[in-house]
């Protein structure tokens, strides 16, 4: 186990609607380290990422930020921590640009517009800046929230399936991204369909829900 | 397995409780109705303005009071749950509202029969009538809200925030309806209560406590078909069920 | 804090500018709706004088709650309503700058049209002084409770017409104040009462109802 666990989860149970998806899961996880989490659907893989990010409360356990429970210190967290989920939270009438705007606004950062230009051309955006997000194609759509995840400069990355939508070159991408936000001592815990080459990056894994024996 | 057995526990303890003293509630609400319908119908005297109409009230009357102060416990049931998310109060608040809204309608259905001597027409924007018709429009709209949220624990909850802003409404509209009323001079005829008799006094009170009797004997019935729907899955409901 | 609450004001205002077919049908509908009863009740001058505050207040009630049952819908399908709840800045103040927004876009507009019906309904211009500035203090309470609805409502089968079965009741209250301040003006009785009444509900609504929506998004969020 590691010495210096920055985020712990003890006891977690979840249930949706009369069904339980997880009993007493536990984990913990240190800088530099990503956990993936596997399982098969509606094994509550998500349901888990979003207890992780304090948008639902479990049934039973809680969430540590560094020792303490999320729920208590939710502020100091969510400053802390970044999240990609299924919807990339991107307005359609704004441009990229805008997005990225708003989204540090909304989040209390303050807004750097040559940083939020250079991230949006790291993914590949730079002809896209003054269109709105309407016009663009869905995996376009998903590297502006990617471009917004990396100015967020957030300890922690919380991914829903980040390579749904990208393209082999995309994949790439975002391997390159996550190695760099590892290697800088972030941490980040994912959930994907897709092969991943990470080499040289602590990757731990953690199943949820029954294994998909049947 | 380290679920929290005392969020768990809570109801299983209830539903025992609740099976036992349903029919002790039911009893009671039987033998004080026929009590209170006796003292309305046959020993309360004439009212020499009304005549007979005016024996609708021990109905009527005791209705309203109910459809009012069920609201209130229900909000109460729901502030409890959200402050301290004990899973009981919800199924209570879910449990006490057709009864509170049964009751706003009989209070409605039974002022309108009042109203027909008394006032010449089934219907007069009185402003306790009014008031009750907004009460009965909070309870149908808390209900359509449990109805429409299949997520028990989302349903609890928002049925319960409503009800708690709906009960901090509740005096502001009563207030606003009286306000209205004396505003346009509507027909603001009061109740007779000047020869208020001892024995219609007393009718009332006995039907007042034999709807609180029915109220709770029904929501307990109510709170154990919820209980067992929301804890089919748990060993002791699959328990109760083979016993049964 | 305050940088919080004014770019979640700036944020809906700039997605209405960029949107304004959706800012136009709410005021249409409520210019149609109130034009609709004369052509109901008849064109007597004295009779819609008399109908005039109550067939306005309704209709602002309504296009209220047309326009309320996308506040938070549209920022909850494309995501961004998750990413907001996760700021670290309290979500209190994102739904009051909701609330605040619905009424700079949805309510506004109301009170510059409102005098125009009023000319239509025959009312003298005290009176229709005195319905504009009710609106202007009323027309808050609908954005504040409404916003109430429209987190409880969230997602849900139905949830427009179920956020006006639920909130409408909850109006009452601004209505006969509102609508009475205007009566009383024409009565020749003081509106100070009314308008004063109005405004003690807006007050309690400002406290009260950004903390219930709050807690309402979070509910319908889990």
């Amino acid at each position: 186990m590691n010495p210096h666990p920055v985020l712990s989860v003890h006891g977690l149970a979840c249930a949706r609607g009369d069904r339980t998806l997880f009993t007493d899961l536990g984990f913990e996880l240190a800088g530099g380290e990503l956990l993936m989490v596997q399982g098969g659907n509606g094994q509550g893989k998500t349901s888990l990422l979003r207890l992780l990010t304090g948008l639902s409360g479990p049934v039973a356990g809680e969430v540590r930020w560094r020792g303490e429970a999320i729920a208590k210190s939710r502020e100091a967290f969510h400053r802390d921590m970044a999240y990609l989920a299924h919807a990339n939270g991107i307005k359609e009438d704004l441009t990229p640009l805008e997005n990225l705007r708003f989204q540090a606004g909304l989040a209390g950062r303050g807004f750097d517009t040559d940083a939020a230009e250079q991230a949006l051309r790291k993914l590949g955006l730079a002809r896209c800046l003054d269109l709105p997000a309407r016009v663009l194609s869905f995996g376009q759509r998903r590297r502006v929230a990617l471009a917004g995840l990396l100015i967020a400069s957030a300890l922690l990355w919380i991914m829903d399936e980040p390579l749904t939508g990208l393209d082999v070159r995309g994949v790439a991408l975002v391997e390159s991204l996550l190695r760099e936000h590892l290697q800088r001592g972030g941490m980040v815990v994912m959930t994907t369909h897709q092969a991943l080459t990470l080499d040289g990056a602590s990757v731990r894994t953690l199943q949820v829900g029954r294994r998909e024996d049947a | 397995m380290s679920i929290n057995w005392y969020k768990f526990s809570a109801p299983a303890s209830f539903y025992g409780l609740a099976g036992r003293l349903a029919p002790w509630f039911a009893w009671a609400a039987a033998l004080l109705t026929v009590v209170g319908l006796y003292l309305g119908f046959f020993v309360a005297p004439t009212d020499f303005q009304q005549g007979e109409a005016y024996r609708v009230i021990f109905i009527h009357v005791p209705a309203a009071w109910m459809s009012m102060f069920i609201y209130l416990v229900m909000a109460a049931w729901a502030a409890i749950g959200l402050a301290f998310n004990t899973r009981l109060s919800f199924m209570m608040a879910r449990a006490l509202a057709p009864t509170g809204a049964m009751f706003t309608f009989v209070a409605l259905w039974t002022g309108a029969f009042w109203g027909k001597p008394m006032w010449g027409a089934w219907w007069v924007w009185d402003a306790r009538l009014t008031s009750e018709l907004i009460l009965l429009f909070l309870y149908v709209g808390i209900m359509a809200l449990w109805a429409a949220i299949d997520d028990p624990r989302r349903g609890d909850k928002a049925g319960a925030l409503l009800a708690l802003i709906g009960a901090i409404n509740v005096p502001i509209i009563y207030f606003s309806v009286q306000w209205w009323n004396t505003l346009h001079q509507g027909s603001s005829i009061k109740p007779t209560g000047s020869s208020m008799d001892e024995v219609m006094l007393a009718g009332m009170l006995i039907m007042a406590f034999a709807a609180w009797f029915y109220t709770a004997a029904v929501a307990f019935v109510r709170v154990r078909r919820i209980i067992l729907e929301r804890e089919r899955h748990t060993e002791w409901v699959k328990h109760v069920l083979e016993s049964a | 804090m305050l940088g919080f609450l004014l770019t979640v004001i700036r944020r809906d205002l700039l997605l209405a500018a960029r949107r304004r077919g959706d800012w136009l049908t709410a005021q249409f509908f409520f210019v149609m709706v109130v034009s609709l009863f004369p052509l109901g009740i008849g064109p007597e001058p004295e009779l819609l004088k008399r109908i005039a505050p109550g067939v306005v207040w309704v209709a602002a009630t309504l296009a209220s709650l047309l326009s309320l049952s996308r506040l938070f819908a549209d920022d909850h399908r494309d995501g961004s309503l998750e990413q907001m709840l996760l700021s670290p800045e309290p979500a209190v103040l994102l739904a009051l700058g909701k609330a605040i927004a619905h009424w700079l876009i949805y309510g506004i507009p109301l009170l510059l049209v409102a005098p125009v019906l009023g000319i239509q309904f025959a009312l003298p211009a005290e009176a229709i002084g005195v319905l504009v500035l009710s609106l202007a203090i009323g027309t808050p309470i609908l954005s504040l409770l409404g916003a109430v609805g429209a987190a409880l409502t969230l997602g849900l089968r139905g949830g427009g017409v179920l956020l006006t079965l639920l909130i409408l009741p909850l109006y009452v209250p601004a209505l006969i104040f509102g609508a009475g301040a205007v009566d009383a003006m024409l009565a020749g009785t003081g509106v100070e009462a009314n308008l004063s009444l109005l405004g003690a509900f807006f007050m309690l609504s400002l406290l009260v109802a950004p903390w219930v929506s709050a807690a309402a998004l979070r509910v319908s969020m889990e």
